[in-house]
C-alpha cells in the first residue's frame, strides 16, 4: 500500500513541476523563449518514431470517442430523429427531460439500484474477504470459486437467473407454502429490482473481494497480536483495526462499483428487459431505446446529462482518492 | 510498484515476517482451523456454484426432463441433444469465430497501442504535446459507453465499420485510458539508464522498445490483456448495437435467440449458454493466479 501512494505522489509532483516549467516558457515572448527555452528544447529532439507510437492512438481515439461525443452533444440541441432533416431547437430537449416521468423514473431506479447494490456488494465482499484471509481449510479452492462470477458473461448469467427466478424459485415457494414466493419475482413491478440487485451483486462481488483481500493481507499480523495482548476481542479487532486500515480500499470499491452500476445494461436486459412495465429500466436502456424510438436528439440530451453526472462522480472520486493518498 | 508481488494475493506473500515469527513462538495450537468460518464460506460458495450447476445439468438433459420443472435434478438419461441443436441453431462455429476475432483483436490492439502511446508519453513528458495527449486519452475514463453509443452507431454505419472490426476499434478505445494509465505508471519506474545502455550498443528506439521495454512491460501487459479479454469476450451491449448483420454477431448476443423463439427448449438454451461461457471459465481456471493478481493490481491502480 505504501508503495502505491509513494509512486502516485511522486508522479503527481513530477507532473506539476514539469507543467510549471512549460507554462513559464509558454507565457514568455517568442524571442525570450528562444533564449531561455533553448537549453530545455535542444536537450533532445523528439525522434519522429515517438509520433508514430502516439499519433495512431490519438487519431483513432478522436474518431471513435471524441467525434461521436461532439456530434451527440450538438444533436441534443436539435430535433433530429437520427436521419433526415433537423432544426436547431435550443434547450427545448433539456427542458422536456426534466419533466419527463419516464426519464426521471430511470434515474431514480438507476441511482437507487446502484446505491443498494454498492452497499450489498461491499458488505458481502468484505465479510468474504475476512473469512478468506482467516485460518480456514480449502482456502485456494474457495477463492477460485468466489472469483468465477467475474469471468462469466453478464447477459448469459442473467438468462440463467431469469430461468431460476421464473421457474425454480416459484416452484420452491409453492412447495414450501410461502405465498409471496409462488409468483415470479421478475413479474412483480415492486420486487423485480431485488432480482436485478441480486444478480448484479452476484457478479460484482469478486472484483471487490480481490481488492479487500489485498487490503487485508497488507495489514501486518503483529498488529492483531498486539491488540490481542491488550485485550481486544475479535469483534473489536475487526471494527477498531481492520476497518480503519482498509478504509482506502472501501473508497476504491464503492466508487468503482457505483460508476459501473450506473451503466447497468447487460444484466437488466437478460433479466427483466426493463420490465415489468418500465419499473427496472436503467438510464443506459432509456438512452439506447432512443435509437429505435425516433427521439434521437431527445435521448442525446439525456445522454449529455448522464455524461455530466458521470463527470461529477469522477471528480468526487479524484478528490476522495487524493485525500486517501495524502494520509 | 515494479512487480505484481507488491500486492499480495495470498498468505505466502504476507509481509513483515510476522508469520514465521509467530510459528517459532509456538502458540498452543498453531494449525488451529477456523471451522465455523470454513463452513459459512463453503455455504456461500454453493450460491456461486448453484447457477453454474443448473446450467451444466440442464444442458445435458433431454427435452422431456428439461421442462419437468425441477432444475436441480441430475440429467437422466444423459443427453447431448441440447448441444447438437444449439450448435446449429446459434451457428456456434461462426459465433465462436466472431467472439474470438473480437477478443483477440481487442486484446492485441489494446496492449500494442497502449504500450506504444505510453512509451512515447513517458519518454517525452517534458513536451507539451505528449503531456496533453496523456490527459486527452485519459478523458475516456469519464465517458460511459451509453453516452456516445448513438452517434457511434451512426458513424460506424457510415464508415462501413458496423461489423466485428468496428467493435474491436471501439472496445480498444474504451480500454485505452485505463491501460495507458497502468502502462505509464509502470514505465515511470523503469530507470532511464537501462535504455541508455541499449542505445550505446547501437539500438534504435524501435529496437529498444521491442527488445527491452516491451518485455519489461509483460506483467502490466498481462493485467491490461486480462481486462480487455474479460470485457471483449463477455460484452453484450456494444456488439449488439454496433454489429448490424446478425450473421456476424458474437456469442453473448446470439443467446437472445432463446428469449424470443425456442423459449421452452431449455436443454438447448442452457447447452448454448454453457458453450458460450465455458471458454472464459476454463481459461480462468488455468490462469487464476495471474487473473487474481492482475485484477487486484489493475483495480487498485486504476
Amino acid at each position: 500500500m505504501s508503495s502505491i501512494s509513494t509512486s502516485s505522489t511522486s508522479s503527481t509532483s513530477s507532473t506539476s513541476s514539469a507543467s510549471s516549467t512549460s507554462s513559464t516558457s509558454a507565457t514568455s515572448s517568442p524571442a525570450s523563449q528562444r533564449k531561455a527555452g533553448r537549453p530545455l528544447r535542444s536537450r533532445r529532439r523528439v525522434e519522429p518514431i515517438f509520433y508514430f507510437f502516439l499519433v495512431p492512438s490519438l487519431v483513432l481515439f478522436t474518431l471513435a470517442i471524441t467525434v461521436p461525443g461532439i456530434i451527440g452533444i450538438f444533436f441534443s440541441f436539435t430535433d433530429s430523429i437520427g436521419i433526415g432533416d433537423w432544426d436547431l431547437i435550443g434547450i427545448t430537449n433539456y427542458i422536456a427531460i426534466f419533466s419527463d416521468p419516464a426519464i426521471l423514473q430511470s434515474y431514480l431506479f438507476t441511482f437507487g439500484f446502484s446505491i443498494v447494490t454498492v452497499i450489498a456488494v461491499n458488505l458481502v465482499a468484505f465479510l468474504l474477504a475476512v473469512g478468506l484471509t482467516a485460518r480456514i481449510r480449502m482456502k485456494t479452492a474457495l477463492r477460485t470459486v468466489f472469483v468465477i462470477p467475474m469471468v462469466v458473461s453478464g447477459i448469459i448469467i442473467a438468462y440463467v437467473f431469469n430461468f431460476l427466478f421464473s421457474n425454480s424459485l416459484p416452484a420452491a415457494g409453492a412447495a414450501a407454502g410461502i405465498p409471496w414466493l409462488e409468483n415470479s419475482l421478475l413479474a412483480n413491478p415492486d420486487l423485480a429490482w431485488i432480482a436485478v440487485v441480486l444478480v448484479t451483486a452476484w457478479q460484482a462481488v469478486p472484483g471487490a473481494l480481490l481488492i479487500y483481500i489485498a487490503g487485508l493481507l497488507a495489514v501486518p499480523e503483529d498488529v492483531y497480536e498486539a491488540a490481542g495482548i491488550d485485550g481486544a476481542g475479535k469483534f473489536q479487532q475487526l471494527t477498531k483495526i481492520t476497518l480503519p486500515l482498509v478504509a482506502g480500499y472501501v473508497v476504491i470499491n464503492v466508487i468503482l462499483g457505483f460508476k459501473g452500476f450506473l451503466n447497468a445494461f447487460d444484466i437488466i436486459v437478460g433479466l427483466t428487459n426493463g420490465g415489468p412495465g418500465t419499473s427496472t429500466r436503467s438510464i443506459a436502456m432509456t438512452v439506447i431505446a432512443g435509437f429505435n424510438g425516433g427521439d434521437y436528439a431527445y435521448q442525446m440530451a439525456n445522454a449529455t446529462i448522464f455524461f455530466v453526472v458521470a463527470i461529477l462522480i469522477s471528480l468526487l472520486q479524484l478528490s476522495l482518492t487524493r485525500g486517501r493518498n495524502a494520509l | 510498484m515494479t512487480t505484481q508481488a507488491t500486492l499480495p494475493i495470498d498468505d505466502t506473500q504476507r509481509g513483515s515476517g510476522a508469520r514465521t515469527h509467530r510459528r517459532k513462538k509456538a502458540a498452543p495450537s498453531p494449525e488451529r482451523v477456523n471451522w465455523p468460518a470454513t463452513t459459512i464460506l463453503v455455504l456461500c460458495a454453493v450460491t456461486v456454484l448453484l447457477p453454474l450447476y443448473v446450467t451444466v445439468s440442464m444442458a445435458f438433459k433431454t427435452q422431456g426432463q428439461a421442462v419437468d420443472g425441477n432444475a436441480f435434478s441430475l440429467p437422466a438419461p444423459f443427453s447431448i441433444d441440447g448441444f447438437v441443436q444449439a450448435w446449429t441453431l446459434t451457428n456456434f462455429p461462426v459465433g465462436a469465430a466472431m467472439s474470438l476475432l473480437v477478443t483477440a483483436g481487442t486484446v492485441l490492439a489494446t496492449i500494442v497501442l497502449a504500450a506504444f502511446a505510453s512509451y512515447a508519453i513517458v519518454r517525452n513528458w517534458e513536451r507539451r504535446f505528449f503531456r496533453y495527449s496523456f490527459f486527452y486519452l485519459l478523458g475516456a475514463m469519464f465517458i460511459p459507453f451509453p453516452v456516445v453509443a448513438l452517434p457511434q452507431i451512426q458513424l460506424t454505419g457510415h464508415l462501413g465499420l458496423d461489423n466485428p472490426f468496428g467493435v474491436i476499434l471501439l472496445a480498444t478505445m474504451f480500454q485505452l485510458s485505463f491501460s495507458v494509465l497502468l502502462f505509464t505508471a509502470f514505465l515511470r519506474s523503469i530507470p532511464l539508464e537501462l535504455e541508455e545502455s541499449a542505445r550505446i550498443d547501437g539500438a534504435t528506439t524501435w529496437q529498444t522498445f521491442w527488445k527491452l521495454i516491451f518485455p519489461l512491460l509483460a506483467p502490466m501487459s498481462a493485467t491490461v490483456g486480462i481486462f480487455a479479454f474479460l470485457y471483449a469476450w463477455n460484452d453484450f451491449m456494444m456488439p449488439s448495437l454496433i454489429i448490424s448483420d446478425p450473421a456476424l454477431q458474437t456469442l453473448p448476443v446470439r443467446q437472445n435467440l432463446f428469449q424470443t423463439q425456442f423459449s421452452n427448449n431449455y436443454h438447448v438454451s442452457f447447452a448454448s449458454y454453457l458453450m458460450a461461457m465455458a471458454p472464459a471459465i476454463v481459461a480462468y481456471l488455468f490462469t487464476q493466479r495471474w487473473v487474481m493478481a492482475g485484477v487486484t493490481q489493475g483495480a487498485v491502480k486504476g
